[in-house]
């Protein structure tokens, strides 16, 4: 049997109507995993609270590049969004619930909050001035191996 | 996003018809604000039937409203949940100010 593999590689501008753009590519991309509408619920749901992020936080009033890397290893899914913004200062607070630096925009602090709990992990990485890259994995569990 | 307004019960319905994150929050948010200070309603109700997506932004976006309408004397209510909004809705306690409407 053999372990499938696969990747994609998405670059975009920061504006807010790709946010939606990027999430439907990412779920078009997990589609091949045969996820649940559940699964593909919470990959939309992860992306575009990363690329929110990016667009509102990395990049604030500017306009930059956000990239996104998929992965997929036999039935894992990996997605990297990273931004070239202006960097998390401390990642353990920013994680916090509620923990917002933009509550005047309608914020509600629960972004990586939410990416946590859909996605089987999150990791950040970020360097002030730099950027940030949120890599998220999710495990999609078939029910059985009908095919390969 | 659609409006209708019960003057009998001073009930305001707000359908929303797009998928809700950031991008379109901000329209989302002047026409409810627009409506909720244009009538005043007792009950304010989202009508969430044709949403099929929506993330934080949609939790800023209902307590948002939900101060809006209490400063007017309101209460909001949402209706039409699908289970995966119902869970990010749970998961960030909105509930607790922005009820799912009784439905008997
Ligand atoms: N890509 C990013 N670049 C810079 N700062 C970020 C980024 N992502 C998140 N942050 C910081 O982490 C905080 C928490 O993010 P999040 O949980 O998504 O809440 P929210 O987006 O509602 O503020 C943000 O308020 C911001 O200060
Ligand atoms: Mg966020």
């Amino acid at each position: 049997m053999e372990f499938y593999e696969n990747e994609m590689k998405l670059e975009f501008l920061s504006k807010s109507n790709n946010e939606a753009f990027a999430r439907i590519a990412v779920a078009a991309f997990a589609a091949q995993l045969d996820p649940t509408i559940e699964e593909l619920a919470d990959i939309k749901t992860a992306v575009s609270e990363s690329v929110t992020n990016s667009i509102i936080h990395g990049y604030e009033d500017c306009e930059g590049i956000i990239t996104i890397e998929c992965k997929i290893f036999g039935n894992t899914l990996n997605i990297d969004v990273s931004d070239s913004g202006i960097g998390i200062e401390n990642i353990d607070i920013a994680k916090e619930p509620l923990y917002t630096t933009k509550p005047n925009l309608e914020r509600s602090g629960m972004g990586f909050t939410i990416i946590e709990s859909f996605m089987d992990e999150m990791k950040i990485e970020s360097i002030v001035g730099l950027g940030t890259k949120v890599s998220m994995k999710k495990m999609i569990k078939r029910e059985e191996v009908a095919h390969v | 996003m659609k409006s209708e307004y019960l003057k009998k019960d001073k009930l305001l319905i707000l359908e929303i018809t797009e998928e809700i994150d950031h991008h379109t929050t901000e329209k989302i948010r002047r026409r409810a604000d627009y409506e909720i200070e244009r009538f005043m309603p007792r009950k304010t109700i989202f009508d969430f039937n044709s949403v099929t997506f929506m993330d934080s932004a949609g939790i800023g976006m209902l307590i948002g409203r939900y101060k809006m309408a209490k400063m007017f004397g309101g209460t909001v209510e949402i209706k039409n949940v699908n289970p995966n909004i119902k869970r990010i809705l749970e998961m960030c306690g909105v509930l607790k100010l922005v009820p799912i409407v009784n439905e008997v």
